[in-house]
């Protein structure tokens, strides 16, 4: 039996559905921004992005390239382990299954990395079958530079610290190599619903 | 692999009344592990019907202080920041989990020079970076830059007026009273020139505040000449509650 709080007797939202907020979270209608440093800006003439490492040969596409692929638009929650989730969100973007299609890898895990250093790491089965994208687009316009534009990856069954802002290079790799957060405290995976926000959870 | 952090119940010993919006909980944490300066933990509370909310708080007390402190503004929509800083008084107990957070810290072994730039509550973490720079004696050149609303807002006001240890400058952006010799506008460029040290000195900087004003504060730090890497940021938005 926790603790009861005497006098508390919280806010419940009528208008959320409990089923979809994950344990420990609640529901936001703004859009907050963390990150750990200055916000990056890349001119879209400037940015590429590559798939490296433990590939046969790497891959780059420049912006023009990137928007000539597939695009998808699609809608899903976010959640954010500083306990905020977002409903509905809507991002457009190009789906990892299409980059990772064009490079050949026995690797189980990547690392993004990003414009400020930033790095996370992500097992390859977390990011293929239509479970995350390289988003340039929110709620139909360019995606703000503090939110990780010009574009950054998402993984949106995930907590959005592996959702890395202004990511440039995907480097697949064979082992598992912890990233930012994930060095200093954070869980390695991360999945909400099991609530895996601390090392230990 | 690390150990859970666990939840714990804390007891609340003190409450603070800081400013008209914000108060300090000083709690008693049985079994609490010790955290750094600039950490936080989670806070959850618990109603009759078993309904649960958590939010995050930055922890304000140094490491050195035997009982943790958090310093909760009210933000008038929220949930828990009402209750927190207006309901609980000396003996409630809640539940934290932590200390949690491992980049946005300092430690006195790590040296400085320290540039603390605050807006608003952003100032608690700093202010656990300036009180165990203090509880340390450390001889690490810190600086603080503060801005607030109005000087009713300041948060530890009599305390900042009181360190010795670290040079604090403020910024008032919604009137100042009269006499007031400090800025009254919002931190900008020389501003941040005026209180240094010079980007050369390799400084350690950290900025807390309103997302805002965290992008305005990194981009002028950018500007002058600061490595990207040497400056923390922590946000928080209206969002929380």
């Amino acid at each position: 039996m926790p603790l009861i709080s005497r006098g508390f007797g919280g806010r419940r939202r009528r208008d959320v559905d409990p089923a979809r907020v994950p344990p420990g979270q609640y529901v936001v209608d703004d859009f907050p921004v963390l990150s750990a440093g200055p916000t990056p800006r890349t001119s879209i003439a400037d940015w590429s992005l590559t798939i490296e490492g433990a590939v046969d040969a790497p891959r780059t596409w420049s912006w023009d390239q990137l928007q000539a692929l597939p695009q998808e638009t699609f809608t899903t929650d976010i959640h954010c382990v500083t306990k905020w989730s977002k409903f509905d969100t809507t991002w457009a973007g190009v789906s990892l299954d299409v980059l990772l299609d064009e490079v050949s890898t026995e690797a189980a895990y990547l690392t993004a990395w990003c414009d400020g250093d930033y790095t996370t790491n992500l097992a390859l089965e977390d990011v293929t079958d239509g479970r995350a994208w390289i988003a340039h687009t929110f709620d139909g316009t360019p995606l703000d530079p503090e939110h990780g534009g010009p574009a950054r990856l998402l993984v949106p069954h995930l907590y959005l610290w592996k959702s890395a802002k202004w990511v440039r290079r995907l480097i697949l790799t064979e082992d598992d190599e912890p990233g930012f957060w994930e060095s200093v405290g954070y869980h390695n995976h991360g999945d909400p619903w099991r609530e895996e926000r601390y090392w230990g959870d | 692999m690390a150990p859970r952090i666990a939840w714990r119940v804390a007891t609340v010993r003190a409450v603070v009344e800081e400013t008209p919006h914000a108060r300090s909980l000083v709690f008693e944490v049985p079994g609490w592990p010790g955290h750094r300066a600039g950490q936080h933990v989670d806070v959850r509370l618990t109603a009759e019907d078993g309904y649960q909310a958590e939010r995050s708080y930055s922890i304000a007390s140094a490491p050195e202080d035997p009982d943790v402190v958090l310093t909760v503004e009210r933000i008038d929509d929220g949930e828990v920041s009402p209750y927190l800083t207006e309901e609980v008084r000396a003996g409630d107990q809640l539940e934290l989990r932590g200390p949690i957070g491992g980049h946005f810290t300092w430690r006195a072994e790590q040296g400085g020079p320290l540039l603390l730039v605050g807006g608003g509550s952003g100032l608690v973490p700093l202010m656990a970076m300036l009180r165990h720079h203090a509880a340390r004696g450390s001889d690490a050149d810190a600086r603080l830059l503060l801005s607030a609303g109005r000087e009713e807002d300041v948060l530890y006001r009599d305390e900042l007026g009181r360190l010795e240890s670290a040079a604090v400058h403020i910024t008032l952006t919604r009137g100042a009273p009269p006499g007031w010799t400090g800025w009254t506008r919002r931190v900008d460029a020389e501003m941040l020139r005026a209180v240094g040290p010079a980007p050369s000195a390799a400084v350690r900087a950290f900025v807390c505040g309103p997302t805002p004003f965290v992008e305005a504060a990194a981009d002028h730090m950018l500007a002058l000449g600061h490595a990207p890497a040497a400056i923390h940021t922590e946000r928080f938005g209206p969002t929380g509650g």
